[in-house]
């Protein structure tokens, strides 16, 4: 929200503004002292001799950030974003794609509903990561075979969420638009579509951290399939190959660049939900 | 003095509006339940909404008015008699009718103006005339300004006023409003009955306009119904004869207002004493044997 609050009278009241946004001082307070904490944790064996269990053995930020610097040039790194991001990507899009029309489907159709919903609700409970090995024998590529179990990931938050969001839509819009002639198509347009978007992007905001989830724990269990071998595999695989290279700090590194890579697509969707739904942010 | 009350029928030829239709209830029964369970919730209710006149129903809470809108709007069927538009037996929901309801139920996704367009627009009438057509209503509640606000960016009254316009502008040939300004604080209240009374004068269409407010029903109203007790049914028709435009502050001052307040109220008095007395078995029961070693 801007600084600029509306007032019935139509005069606008201006507030005045903070020098610094307050909650991304907060934000940088909180990581600092985390940081802070967790390098003397992990030197408290060289700055007081002896070790913090469990902090102790993990290897210091600083170090994290000197393994970090040479990667930086190196394509492989760089490759493994990419992969992840191309896996994650495919499979939340194919979970977009079908997921929204089908939950839309089973919402509206009681017919389809019946139909449809108990063979999903089997299927749900069925973790993605249960699907890794016949994914890998069905599939022709391993790629797909990834991006499959991605998709699964986010798929069924998709379709419950959308599901939800167009059966919870309040019964009156329904009547007063059709009290005013609108019908079939008018209303689906203009009264389940706007009234599920809220929903679909709670969906897609869950979806796409469980596909996260899922596309790191399916790399490590495929290899990472790619044919630059070595930090070429995607995140999944970049951690774990730094597990049995015995990289500690590159564990870290993989950990870390996740949890942007995380941070980022829900940014993303967070920013493309509010341009899409601009009237729940203007209160 | 402006304000004459009679309980006749008017004899005049009215003036008829073109497009505004009229309805007529005949012996209307309504009951819900199964067999022994059955209670009627309407009885034997018959009365006639005027055409292009703006008729007001009052009566004691919980009486069956909502079954009533119910049955008009042909959501709900009557168990008996019938019930009729133009002349023709109502036998579901049309556009010829529109109704408002309690709550507000403004398309939260859309804007205001995108809100009063809706229905033009549901019906491929996104014209250019329409457009100026919810300009000036949109300016007729005093909304231009808050055209491209979300409707959680209005006040209560604002967004009521943004229904009637939204309402208005799809000219049903009768409106039936289900106490819609129910809920507001008095002072906006007060502004919603010029607002709406305004666009009821310029508009002329027929008008059907439930309340449970005494003041509000009499402002608005050309013929007042007002309504028994359940099982419910026409108790007496007031009609109003105050010119229009109405002033609100005559609603206290003129002493033909007062009179027709003062009879409106005392008939819902008796009616509430009814239901008061009704909805208690122990006191009916007691009433009974009570006259009854009285009468012995």
């Amino acid at each position: 929200m801007s600084a600029i609050a509306p007032v019935m009278n139509g005069q606008a009241v201006r507030m005045r503004k903070p020098m610094v946004n307050p909650s991304l001082i907060r934000a940088v307070t909180a990581i600092g002292a985390f940081l802070i904490l967790w390098e003397v944790g992990a030197r408290s064996e060289e700055w007081f001799g002896f070790t913090v269990p469990w902090v102790g053995l993990v290897p210091a930020p600083t170090a994290v950030l000197v393994a970090w610097g040479p990667l930086l040039a190196d394509p492989g790194y760089w490759q493994s974003w990419w992969l992840s991001f191309a896996r994650v990507l495919a499979g939340f899009i194919a979970a977009m794609i079908i997921g929204i029309p089908l939950g839309l489907w089973i919402a509206v159709s009681r017919l389809f509903r019946g139909m449809a919903f108990p063979v999903f609700e089997i299927l749900r409970p069925i973790p993605p990561l249960a699907w890794v090995p016949a994914s890998i024998i069905f599939w022709p590529t391993q790629e797909m075979s990834i991006a499959f179990v991605t998709f699964l990931g986010a798929f069924y938050t998709v379709v419950i969420n959308v599901v939800g969001g167009a059966q919870s839509i309040d019964s009156r819009y329904i009547q007063a638009a059709k009290s005013m002639g609108s019908s079939g198509m008018d209303i689906f347009r203009r009264i389940i579509l706007p009234g599920t978007l809220p929903s679909i992007f709670i969906g897609a905001a869950v979806g796409m951290g469980i596909t996260w989830e899922v596309v790191v724990a399916a790399e490590m269990i495929s290899g990472g399939g790619s044919s630059m071998g070595g930090s070429g595999g995607g995140l999944g695989f970049f951690i774990w190959n730094s597990y049995v290279g015995g990289s500690y700090e590159q564990i870290v590194v993989g950990m870390i660049s996740i949890g942007i890579a995380g941070y980022l697509s829900s940014t993303a969707i967070r920013a493309l939900g509010q341009r899409f739904t601009p009237w729940l942010s203007s209160r | 003095m402006h304000a004459v009350a009679s309980t006749t029928e008017p004899t005049g030829a009215q003036t008829t509006a073109l497009n505004a239709s009229e309805m007529t209830l005949l012996h209307v029964k309504k009951s819900y339940g199964e067999k022994e369970f059955q209670t009627d919730v309407v009885r034997n209710c018959s009365f006639a909404i005027e055409r292009g006149k703006l008729t007001v129903m009052i009566g004691p809470s919980g009486c069956g008015k909502s079954t009533l809108i119910r049955l008009l709007a042909g959501f709900e069927r009557p168990s008996g008699g019938s019930v009729s538009i133009d002349g023709k037996k109502v036998t579901g929901p049309g556009h010829d009718r529109l109704v408002l309801f309690q709550e507000t139920a403004l398309f939260p996704w859309m804007t205001t103006g995108e809100n009063v367009m809706y229905g033009p627009k549901a019906r491929g009438q996104n014209t250019k005339e329409m457009r100026e057509r919810g300009d000036y209503l949109l300016d007729k509640v005093g909304l231009t300004r808050f055209r491209n606000k979300y409707p959680s960016q209005l006040s209560g009254g604002m967004q009521r006023r943004a229904e009637l316009a939204r309402a208005m502008i799809n000219d049903p040939s009768i409106m039936i409003l289900d106490e819609p300004f129910r809920g507001l604080d008095h002072m906006t209240k007060e502004l919603m009955w010029e607002y709406y009374s305004r666009l009821f004068e310029e508009t002329g269409r027929t008008n059907f306009f439930v309340t449970t407010d005494i003041d509000e029903a009499i402002y608005l109203a050309d013929r007042l119904i007002i309504m028994t007790n359940r099982p419910t049914r026409v108790r007496t028709v007031v009609e109003v004869h105050w010119e229009r435009p109405r002033k609100l502050a005559d609603l206290v001052d003129n002493d033909a207002v007062n009179l027709i307040k003062q009879e409106v109220l005392q008939v819902l008095h008796q009616e509430a004493m009814k239901s008061f007395a009704g909805g208690s078995k122990a006191a009916a029961d007691f009433v009974n044997a009570f006259s009854k070693r009285v009468g012995g």
